[in-house]
């Protein structure tokens, strides 16, 4: 039995049951390990990728739900440190100890598809689900509104 | 990394056959050996410069990274005196070595904690960049013929006359045939180039993309996966088992019974993880089976009259004191503190990969304790100290918790059990309900009030439990100094007694970011808040009257105030409160600006500012007074651990409520400027959160809270 997907953009066939979480299949399977555990409940957000362009707790994904469909990672970003969150959060230093960053940066990623502009308010709505036991989210915020204000500016 | 044979010589060491041409280089530290002998501590080199031939300059971290930026302070320290551009360097993290790496301030094992990373480095990793900048003056003086004098380091090559340069990966095989230098000159402050200005973290770049590697990341060839179920009962042991169904289960290689409990070994770790659910396990519950945070409470509480005391400061006869004033005018307040346990909760979970084979350890991962974990596990898996390797990853968080190394155990047994590679990774589960947590304690604090309004005299007794004890081993009769910690406020006090009582409430507990500061800060700081409501005195003025002759207390608390607008009206419905505390030497003061609505306390801003004295990374300092708030808020605000039956009923983030970006206040942070000796700044903002929020929930509700976390319920009953 395997399941087939895409995992930024290149096909897969994965073995592991069906009822396995996609991040395990994601981290030990494919190999990707950017994503990360941290409750398994879907309560601190470290797990977020998107599943067709949406973010989900890939903890509490079941691989049989992501059958046919496109799945992103951190890794998707960009390798070289060139997407406009990843450039945001390197000029604003946001990471401490770094583990929780890969789902804050696909949580911000999904919200700036959506909202080019976002305020206070909706930042801190769509960021909400994503723990940071650092406490980076001063730097988080303003790393969010520095990536709009770039992407922006690129595209006037 | 290989290892250095000699270890045994005290001062420079030097070894060119290590890495198979280069310079490899300890560290001496003279400017150290006599404060570290004075202190009675073990003086040790705890520092490396590595220049390959290719010119590749690795400078070693003796700490671990697990946020707190030592990545990249440490080798900022060396690099200031080497002369080398901070982003051309590689950063490695040091294997464990405690001769060479052993961390003098506090009391050398290679540990990293207690705020104290930079004030151990401080001088010893600029001597260590200076001595191997001589050495290289020096190799290139013999080469071109021409006097040291004449020769200068400059981002990484030597310069001489007459356009003269050669890069140290030129110089290092001859260098490290050189006598070392004695004596070394530091340069004058004044003329640091990288040191004290805000550089960019040298980890972030691995940190946006997915790439940092943490203990959970790890793999080794042949690698399987283990998850270990442990007693509900901390401390109970496996009395049988059966692993009848979850061997059956999918990807199952073997179960294992190891002292803390019985291991499921898989294929992959979410098969590891599932085949716990096929497990039956009748345990031995051990003397902890019945204990309840309630009772633990009640222990405490009454140790403080029952247990040994153990006096810390008195100054004239306090009691004395407090007794005539109650008689006299009857002017005394007698207040009760009580802190619960806590999680510390990094949100990597525990984990290490351990690999035993052919009477060696290999262990990678998260650890706080470099040289415990390796001599630790040696003993338990029985092989020569020697024999046993360890890498440290990043950490996901430490906080304190790594500094425990029960997993790294776990992890080597169960490789030693079933003969391969092991990466052992514990539930969120496992781990919120197996830590070492921050123990409870109980304050008992009493002053009289004279007739302007100051105290005359105050008493303090603290009950907890002393960490120290059970990590290092302590007689009952000798102070714990990490229970100590800011119990003697700044304040003046004509007649003070504070006394200290160790209390084994029954739970295994452990160092929780800022460790005693949170409790002890709490204590005083709401209790002088007291005094001045008592006096009829605003809590700033009241507190200014009482630090004459303190003028690093004063100057943080009139900044953090002025800023905070203390003395004007808050916005409507807003209210605010005031903390000050010294603690790792550094001098800190916060403003709390909060509401309350429903019950809840919402903390809008905080207006902190801090001295630490010179500083390394100011951008990595405002980093850590931001995150120590955020930490310390949650804990004000929601933490709490409780005990039925032995067993912590909190097991995931439902029920241990960490702060969230919309709860997280805005932060305003004043760093002054100083040339004192640099102070600790990963911790001490955790403690004066709380107090600053309890005094503004003062002033919005005139309900004194007494106890954490400041949850509805307990702000209901205060």
């Amino acid at each position: 039995m395997s399941t087939r997907f895409k995992i930024n953009g290149k096909a897969v066939d994965v073995k592991a049951e069906p009822d396995t979480p996609l991040l395990w299949v994601i981290r030990d399977e494919i190999g990707l390990t950017g994503t990360k555990y941290g409750c398994g409940m879907a309560l601190c957000g470290a797990c977020t990728v998107h599943l067709d362009g949406q973010p989900v707790r890939s903890c509490q994904t079941p691989v049989s739900a992501v059958s046919g469909k496109s799945v992103a990672t951190v890794e998707s970003l960009s390798r070289n440190n060139t997407h406009p969150l990843q450039v945001a959060w390197i000029k604003h230093d946001v990471p401490q100890c770094g583990y929780c960053q890969s789902g804050q940066l696909m949580s911000a990623a999904a919200l700036l598809k959506e909202n080019k502009n976002p305020s206070d308010a909706e930042i801190d709505a769509a960021m909400s689900g994503n723990i940071c036991r650092c406490g980076t989210y001063p730097r988080i915020r303003a790393a969010i509104k520095s990536a709009a204000a770039d992407m922006q500016h690129h595209k006037a | 990394m290989t290892q250095p044979t000699d270890l045994t010589r005290r001062g420079f060491l030097q070894s060119s056959a290590l890495t198979g041409g280069g310079l490899m280089l300890g560290i001496a530290l003279p400017g150290a050996v006599s404060d570290a002998n004075a202190a009675g501590m073990l003086y040790t080199p705890n520092a490396w410069v590595h220049i390959a031939d290719d010119n590749t300059i690795t400078l070693l971290s003796a700490r671990s990274e697990m946020g707190q930026g030592v990545y990249t302070s440490m080798p900022m320290l060396i690099a200031e005196e080497l002369d080398v551009d901070i982003r051309a360097i590689k950063v490695s993290i040091a294997p464990p070595n405690q001769k060479l790496y052993g961390n003098a301030l506090l009391g050398g094992p290679q540990l990293t904690g207690g705020s104290s990373s930079v004030r151990d480095g401080w001088e010893k990793l600029r001597i260590a960049g200076a001595q191997v900048r001589m050495m290289l003056i020096s190799a290139a003086a013999q080469k071109w013929n021409i006097p040291e004098s004449q020769l200068r380091a400059e981002k990484g090559r030597i310069v001489g006359p007459k356009g003269r340069k050669a890069t140290y990966g030129q110089l290092a095989a001859a260098a490290s045939k050189l006598p070392v230098p004695d004596k070394v000159v530091l340069k004058d402050p004044k003329d640091f180039k990288i040191v004290g200005k805000p550089t960019r973290r040298l980890d972030t770049p691995a940190k946006v993309n997915g790439t940092a590697e943490f203990g959970i990341d790890v793999k080794l060839p042949g690698m399987v996966y283990a998850s270990l179920e442990q007693c509900p009962v901390i401390g109970g042991t496996v009395k049988s088992f059966d692993a009848g169904k979850a061997k059956a289960m999918p990807g199952v290689i073997d179960v294992v019974q190891i002292p803390d409990g019985v291991a499921i070994v898989a294929d992959t770790w979410w098969h590891a993880r599932k085949a716990r659910e096929g497990l039956t396990v009748v345990w031995d519950e051990g003397p902890g089976a019945a204990l309840t945070h309630t009772a633990m409470t009640e222990g405490t509480r009454a140790a403080l009259k029952t247990g040994k005391v153990l006096p810390l400061k008195a100054v004239g006869d306090a009691d004395a004191e407090i007794a005539k004033a109650e008689k006299a005018s009857g002017k005394v307040i007698r207040a009760e503190y009580t802190m619960p346990l806590l999680s510390h909760s990094p949100l990597e979970p525990m984990n290490f990969t351990a690999h035993v084979h052919d009477n060696r350890v290999e262990l990678i991962g998260p650890t706080q304790w470099q040289d415990a974990a390796a001599a630790t596990v040696a003993k338990v898996v029985g092989v020569p100290p020697e024999n046993v390797s360890l890498r440290t990853t990043f950490l996901g968080g430490g906080f304190g918790r790594r500094i425990d190394i029960d997993f790294i155990i776990q992890a080597a047994q169960i490789s030693k059990a079933v003969n391969k590679p092991v990466k052992l990774l514990w539930t969120r589960e496992d781990d919120m309900t197996h830590d070492f947590y921050r123990p409870q304690s109980v304050h008992q604090l009493a002053a009289a009030i004279g007739p302007d309004g100051k105290p005359t005299a105050m008493t303090f007794r603290m009950s907890s439990q002393s960490v120290t004890g059970r990590v290092f081993g302590l007689p009952a009769d000798v102070q714990d100094p990490l229970m100590t910690e800011a119990a003697v406020a700044g304040y003046a006090v004509p007649a003070s007694r504070h006394d200290i009582v160790k209390h084994d409430a029954g739970l295994r507990v452990g160092y929780w970011r800022s460790v005693s500061h949170a409790l002890n800060a709490f204590a005083n700081e709401t209790f002088i808040d007291e005094l001045a409501v008592a006096a009829g005195q605003d809590p700033l003025a009241y507190r200014m009257s009482l630090l004459a002759g303190q003028p690093r207390f004063a100057n943080v608390l009139k900044i953090a105030t002025d800023r905070a607008g203390w003395g004007s009206a808050a916005p409507a419905g807003r209210f605010r409160g005031i903390a000050l505390m010294e603690g790792y030497d550094t001098y800190m003061a916060q403003v709390a600006e909060i509401s309350v609505a429903n019950g809840e306390v919402q903390v809008h801003k905080v207006t902190v500012a801090a001295d630490l004295g010179r500083m390394v990374n100011p951008d990595t300092v405002e980093a850590q007074i931001q995150s120590s708030i955020v930490f310390g808020l949650t804990a004000a605000l929601f933490g709490e651990i409780t005990l039925e039956k032995g067993r912590v009923q909190q097991t995931n983030f439902h029920q241990y409520r960490l702060l969230r970006l919309n709860e997280s206040p805005a932060i305003d942070i004043t760093l002054v400027p100083s040339t004192e000796k640099p102070g600790g700044i990963g911790e001490p903002a955790t403690a004066l959160i709380g107090p600053a929020v309890g005094n503004a929930l003062f002033a919005a509700t005139g309900k004194r809270l007494r106890k954490m976390p400041f949850t509805p319920e307990n702000i209901q009953s205060a």
